[in-house]
């Protein structure tokens, strides 16, 4: 069953509902115990890396979730900070990230983007898929996904990186490596696209 | 490509959905969650919720409420309306809301962005500049608690402050155009937009379509808001909740910006 982690950041819900529609079983994962159970994992998360990073760490759940990921292979979806958290490193905090995709979290610079660039990152945008399928699966043509951030993830393998997107720079707004995924956009909040995104991932 | 925004604006009294005239008489137009179940059908792009009587009553953010529209909520929400602190502000976001609203509390201390900003990241806090134009001249004064007191502070100075203050997203609202549905007022918008590089949205006096087209051929990617556009229909305001296909929204975005199909 996939298991939404739920330590005290992030959209728990939204991810709930989303699956609930889809008629995709589901559970809210708050203790290590609750994580038993679970197949694959979302990682949603909301605010500063640091303070993400603490409240995982202070959620006790960290070690199942490393033994689940790292040990059973199973997929696990990190979301906005989530996948911010999947990085060794961010800009923005102190605190070392999971490091289970290799690259570093950066401050995008409007010094170094078109003139009238508005930031933080703000609003559906395209999603260019750089590889067939997985999370992708199906998309439409016309696929847009929401935006919030002031960040991006900035892999160090190029095979890493799963879409991009062009908000006056072009960054990695999906990556993979073998059995960990991370989108920078919110597919909770994405309507019938980021629902399809959900149930791809449902199906890996 | 980066889209401009289409954002209905709700405004919630007393648990019901309103809608006013120049911030004075609201007229009651419905059931929020029903309303945001209407624009997750419509797959609308983000919807602003304001509770016009958190801060005047004093009461606060009705955090009930709040929690029951998050979870309604298929599209990214900003909720607005009586806060005051960095626990409100971080009890709001683990609701499940993407953005918080502040207005009335920031022109009184406008630190409160920066502490805010540090919690939940710049990307979440936005700031609503309810505006109106003096009777003589050209100029804008910052307007609080629901426009019965004028601040004297000019919105264009004051968005450049809360830009260094790490403000994610400004909400202009015009209090002249609020409800007059006859378009926006692209003067402000024009003047703030030009001073900041955060994102802009623009909420007041879009009556049709048209508004939204206009402002969008004026300023490229922005926040377009309202109110009752997305709550009337007709010229007697009948209360009826819409909001344009993806299809007409598509190709009115496309049209304005000139890009070709």
């Amino acid at each position: 069953m996939i298991a939404i982690i739920d330590y005290g950041l992030g959209n728990v819900l939204a991810f709930v509902n989303v699956y609930k529609r889809l008629n995709i079983p589901v559970l809210v994962a708050k203790t290590a115990d609750d994580l038993l159970r679970a197949t694959a994992l979302v990682l949603p998360g909301v605010g500063s890396f640091d303070h993400a990073m603490q409240q995982l760490n202070l959620s006790g759940m960290r070690p199942a979730i490393e033994r689940l990921v790292l040990l059973q292979s199973v997929p696990i979806l990190g979301v906005c900070v989530g996948m911010q958290m999947l990085a060794n490193s961010s800009e923005e905090g102190r605190m070392p990230g999971l490091g289970w995709v290799a690259g570093k979290v950066r401050k995008f610079d409007v010094q170094n983007m078109p003139r009238g660039t508005n930031l933080p990152h703000m609003g559906w945008n395209d999603v260019r898929p750089l590889v067939d399928g997985g999370l992708f699966e199906g998309m439409e043509q016309d696929a847009r996904f929401y935006f919030l951030h002031s960040y991006y993830f900035e892999p160090i393998q190029q095979s890493d990186i799963l879409a991009s997107t062009d908000c006056g720079v072009e960054f990695s707004c999906a990556v993979r490596h073998n059995n960990v995924y991370g989108v920078q956009f919110h597919p909770e909040k994405s309507h019938h696209y980021g629902s399809r995104l959900l149930s791809n991932f449902a199906k890996l | 490509m980066l889209r401009p925004r289409i954002i209905p604006c709700l405004l919630v009294r007393n648990k019901g959905l309103v809608k006013t005239v120049k911030f004075g008489a609201s007229k009651y137009v419905g059931d929020p969650i029903n309303a945001v179940k209407i624009f997750n059908e419509k797959e609308a792009d983000e919807l602003i919720v304001m509770d016009i009587d958190a801060t005047t009553s004093g009461s606060g953010p009705d955090f009930g409420m709040i929690e029951k529209l998050a979870a309604e909520c298929r599209m990214p929400l900003c909720y607005g309306g009586g806060i005051k602190s960095v626990e409100q502000a971080k009890t709001i976001i683990g609701l499940g809301v993407e953005k918080v609203a502040l207005s009335s509390a920031v022109l009184e201390k406008p630190s409160l962005v920066s502490q805010i900003a540090e919690e939940i990241g710049s990307q979440s806090v936005v700031v609503v500049l309810d505006v109106k134009k003096r009777f003589l001249g050209a100029r804008y004064d910052i307007h609080i608690r629901n426009a019965k007191v004028n601040t004297g502070i000019c919105p264009i100075d004051f968005a450049r402050t809360l830009e260094k203050l790490g403000v994610g997203e400004i909400v202009v609202n015009s209090i002249d155009n609020d409800g007059v549905m006859k378009g926006y007022d692209l003067s402000v918008t024009r003047q703030v937009r030009e001073a900041v590089s955060v994102p802009v949205t623009v909420l007041g006096g879009a009556g049709a379509l048209s508004d939204i087209r206009s402002l969008i051929e004026k300023f490229g990617v922005i926040g377009a808001a309202s109110g009752s556009l997305f709550v009337f229909k007709g010229v007697y305001k009948a209360v009826l909740i819409n909001y344009p296909a993806q299809t007409l929204k598509d190709d009115l975005i496309r049209a304005a910006m000139g890009l070709e199909r």
